[in-house]
């Protein structure tokens, strides 16, 4: 049996940042997570590092949170950042006594704000509507959350804890009030495995409820799915807010090479329902749309949903988790689940809530907690310690092109729209990935306009030839075949509710080569037949495959 | 962003550019119209000022070839000309060389009080080494000839035929006006005896090569001042032809496509512009077009530039040679002689253009034509260059059948 001290459940950015806290307090540690790092939330949101403005109005606690940790991040993982700002836009029939409300709560929250004039606003942003009245500038930024997650993983394996993927906890081992081991499912070799430890972190965000059943205690979370649009280009540079109440469709974020727009907020009865609807896409793109104009005729390639990890203490009596209301709100800060004080329950911490920009500090906040009980008297570091790659500097857009260039890797393309060369997907087969999908979260292939129509193929190819195949044995053949469908089953999914104009028409060209050339025929082979419709959640994958992962960030 | 730019959305990743991209197929420089287009564009937006990541789009011809290849409206070779206007302004600037050839009136002008002594001089190995080293014009390169009269001192000279039943104005460009008189002049004669009372407005350069280096403000500045020259002539006569293929689609497009000027003087001024060969076609349809062209007895290639293809008119030089009687056209295989304008003249870039035309040239030596017909001047001076052979404009050789009916 493993032996531990502490189990962090969950490889979202919060158990990540926990492991990471742990390790820089000499903890040992062991994390665990159920498919691969980031396949829930953490891979499924707009990729906004908020500056706080956002909350500024109606929540300033999670304002002043997210401006300390915006600042935080900037300096320990500045590489994991696309340092690009962001507006505020006061469009015609906007409320203008809103907007003094939102510089007065950004005055108030500690959020440095600009007025813009509209030609200021349209000379940086040369897209946005035309009638735009002005905008403010805010720090807002892009974040990278599987770069942010491999260096904070990276750096807490460097100081010896453990990170297991493909390993889903599925159940605890109690000895009277205390937690004796954690038993996880070793999805690769098929068997259970049993870690003893003496404490228990749940950071299983929207579903740390689950974790909280396994170990017998009640938690109630309530899961709230947004929406989100992932256009073919950035359209803009940096991200675009509307100065309005937060509502469904008032923000655009760039990250890499594309453009999100978000999202819809609406209590759902599962975390696992990241089911899109047309009429969520639509409203997506109109809404949006309003503050530049040139979104409502581009290409759309994809969309997908989240679901926020919320967390009310004192659930509202019709708050039951049935679906249906908005979420908006519920707070967005962050609360440390006293498990030993509410449950009787002496060695575990729930940190719920929260957002992605806050989580070194909810690290921060149940670390401390657990360091005061186990009478470790090292300080947290993670505010002061920089992450492994932070000497790159903030990450740029055109980096790939340069990168290319360089190495003048023009005829090595594996994923032609994201740049991914053979040398990249190579050293990521020779550091033991095993999935196309795994190849996406680590090098972004298949992510760009193509959605994978050249690269999947190639890239099953190279798995298969490196004997990385995802069936038993690394198998080359028919297993091969069975990931490259899985792969592309994910990706049609996602394309599934945006199938119109250019990206029908690319469609059409996947099915000539897929099903054409390659005679595939599973599900994920786009099917001429297929309508448009809704696509339930949930995954055909074998287990230990992350059903999730259609995020674009 | 310009509507070229956002075109980069449309891209489905066929391939079907790189298959006709004349570059490429002969350098491992250039990388390919998907790759420098569509593909680097999504990683070129937003970025505003500072360095450009991608270098090799240099090697871009503009020969255009992929933006008409491309089946989903991709403006390919648009988006490289857009963004190497950038990687031009991150230089801060066109280099000596570029500035030199960008501006062939100015090099006309200065030349032809000397032009017999210029051309000499120019045709001296040593002087075609030295301004190889000092400025990277490539010695091999064909230079045209300065000519010692100019096309307007011909036509104030040129008496018109009287009885005419139609008003067109003329834009001869710097090619007709510095270095070939004579093609102007068959521009003039030919539209004569279609009964045409041909003026000559005021004009100058149109910017096109200032805008292929990639020098977009300069560019401007020549457009606008273009466009109020040739304002007048849009209303009245209301067509305006144009001999020199590439400098007429820079007006009839590429002010709007690549410098953003979208007026109502440019866009009149855009849509008054034809093709000589086109207006010539035009007239044949209408039942027009004097056809009393006498026998030319020859084997002649034909050869359509790039530039011509974007024009979306056909080939309509084939249409008008096929009705000279004796003339025994073949057309050429090649989709790109190499030259592309200016490209080929760049010592780093002479020896793509030469492979660029070899099957061009192949062919040329297979089937050993009398002459070779090509609309655009820069691929007649190449052409002529590596070849041997005289090459003519289209109009050349119908004044030629006319002249001798």
């Amino acid at each position: 049996m493993m032996e531990t001290d502490v189990v962090v459940v969950g490889g979202g950015v919060t158990g990540v940042a926990v492991l990471r806290d742990l390790a820089l307090r000499g903890v040992r540690a062991v994390l665990v997570e159920r498919f691969d790092l980031g396949t829930g939330t953490s891979g499924r949101w707009h990729g906004l590092l908020h500056s706080g403005a956002r909350y500024a109005v109606r929540d300033q606690e999670s304002a002043r949170e997210c401006i300390e940790e915006n600042t935080t991040l900037r300096r320990v993982a500045p590489h994991t950042i696309e340092d690009i700002g962001g507006l505020f836009v006061l469009l015609p029939g906007d409320d203008e006594a809103y907007a003094e409300q939102f510089v007065e709560g950004c005055r108030a929250s500690g959020i440095p704000t600009e007025e813009l004039s509209a030609a200021a606003a349209h000379r940086r942003e040369p897209l946005l509507a035309p009638d735009v009245k002005l905008a403010y500038a805010v720090p807002d930024g892009g974040i990278d959350s599987w770069s942010l997650l491999r260096s904070m993983a990276a750096d807490a394996e460097a100081r010896g804890c453990k990170v297991l993927v493909r390993h889903p906890m599925v159940g605890a081992e109690r000895d009277g009030d205390r937690i004796t081991a954690v038993r996880v499912h070793d999805a690769v070799a098929g068997e259970d495995r049993t870690i003893g430890c003496q404490w228990v972190v749940n950071a299983a965000g929207a579903w740390a409820g689950e974790v909280g059943r396994m170990a017998g205690v009640p938690l109630k979370m309530i899961a709230g799915k947004g929406v989100m649009v992932v256009m073919a280009s950035r359209y803009v540079r940096g991200v675009v807010n509307a100065c309005r109440k937060p509502a469904d469709g008032d923000i655009i974020v760039p990250q890499h090479e594309v453009a999100i727009l978000g999202t819809t907020s609406e209590q759902v009865a599962s975390a696992d329902d990241i089911s899109v609807g047309l009429a969520d896409v639509d409203r997506m793109i109109d809404m949006c749309a309003q503050m530049v104009p040139a979104i409502a005729s581009g290409r759309v390639l994809r969309a997908f949903a989240g679901s926020r990890p919320l967390y009310v203490a004192e659930p509202p009596a019709d708050g039951g988790g049935d679906g249906g209301g908005d979420t908006r709100e519920v707070s967005r800060t962050f609360t440390v689940v006293d498990h030993p004080k509410l449950d009787g329950l002496d060695n575990m911490y729930s940190i719920v809530g929260g957002k992605l920009t806050t989580c070194r500090q909810m690290a921060e906040a149940v670390v401390d907690r657990l360091a005061e009980r186990m009478g470790v008297t090292e300080p947290c570091r993670t505010a002061t310690e920089v992450m492994p790659g932070a000497d790159h500097g903030p990450h740029q857009v055109a980096e790939p092109l340069a990168r290319v260039e360089r190495d003048q890797a023009y005829g090595e393309l594996i994923c032609e729209c994201e740049l991914v060369t053979r040398g990249q997907v190579r050293d990521a087969v020779a550091s033991g990935l095993t999935e196309l999908e795994d190849l996406r979260r680590k090098v972004r292939l298949g992510y760009g306009p193509c959605q994978a129509a050249f690269c999947a193929w190639r890239a099953a190819g190279m798995l298969a030839e490196a004997g990385n195949g995802p069936g038993p044995g690394g198998d080359q053949g028919p297993d091969a075949v069975v990931g490259l469908e899985r792969f592309l089953e994910e990706r049609w999914r996602g394309q599934r509710p945006t199938i119109w104009g250019d990206q029908a028409r690319q469609a059409l060209l996947n099915h000539a080569i897929y099903r054409g050339i390659f005679d595939l025929q599973g599900a994920g082979v786009p099917d001429e037949a297929a309508e448009p419709s809704t696509p339930a959640g949930g995954s055909g994958g074998p287990p230990g495959w992350s059903p999730g992962g259609a995020g674009e960030g | 962003m310009l509507h070229v730019e956002q075109t980069a959305d449309r891209c489905i990743k066929c391939n079907i550019c790189n298959t006709v991209c004349p570059v490429s197929a002969v350098t491992d420089l250039f990388p390919g119209p998907k790759y420098e287009g569509p593909q680097g564009q999504r990683f070129r937006a937003g970025i505003d000022t500072g360095d450009s990541p991608d270098k090799s789009l240099d090697y871009c011809s503009a020969c255009g070839l992929c933006t008409q290849a491309c089946p989903e409206g991709v403006m390919v070779a648009e988006i490289n000309q857009v963004a190497r206007s950038r990687l031009v302004a991150d230089r801060g600037g066109l280099n000596l060389r570029d500035q030199v050839i960008s501006r062939p009136s100015l090099m006309g002008g200065m030349a032809r009080p000397v032009a017999p002594i210029a051309n000499a001089v120019m045709a001296a190995r040593p002087v075609r080494l030295l301004v190889e080293k000092t400025i990277g014009v490539h010695r091999g390169a064909a230079m045209p000839k300065f000519s010692a009269m100019t096309f307007r001192s011909w036509a104030r000279s040129h008496k018109a035929p009287a009885g005419t039943t139609r008003t067109v104005a003329y834009f001869h460009g710097c090619a007709a006006q510095e270095f070939e008189p004579e093609v102007g002049a068959a521009v003039v004669r030919v539209l004569e005896r279609n009964g045409a009372r041909v003026t000559f407005p005021k004009q100058g350069c149109c910017g096109l090569p200032l805008v292929s280096n990639g020098d977009f403000d300069a560019g401007r500045s020549y457009a606008t001042r273009l466009v109020r020259r040739l304002r007048g002539s849009a209303d009245d006569p209301g067509v305006i032809v144009a001999s020199s293929t590439s400098c007429g689609m820079t007006l009839k497009a590429k002010y709007r496509e690549l410098l953003g000027l979208d007026d109502p003087d440019t866009r009149a001024v855009s849509q008054a512009v034809y093709d000589i060969c086109e207006y010539l076609v035009g007239l044949d349809d209408d039942g027009q077009l004097n056809r009393s062209f006498a026998p030319i007895r020859a084997r002649a290639l034909y050869h359509p530039p790039c530039q011509l293809m974007a024009h979306g008119v056909g080939l309509p030089a084939l249409d008008l040679l096929a009705l000279v009687p004796g003339l025994e056209i073949e057309r050429s295989r090649a989709g790109c002689c190499g030259t592309a304008g200016t490209y080929g003249v760049k010592v780093e870039k002479y020896q793509i253009a030469m492979d660029v035309g070899r099957t061009l040239f192949d062919q040329v030596t297979e089937s050993r034509p009398d002459f070779i017909v090509c609309d655009s001047e820069t691929c007649r001076w190449h052409i002529a260059q590596a070849t041997g052979l005289p090459v003519y404009h289209p109009v050349q050789v119908l004044d030629r059948a006319y002249a001798t009916a």
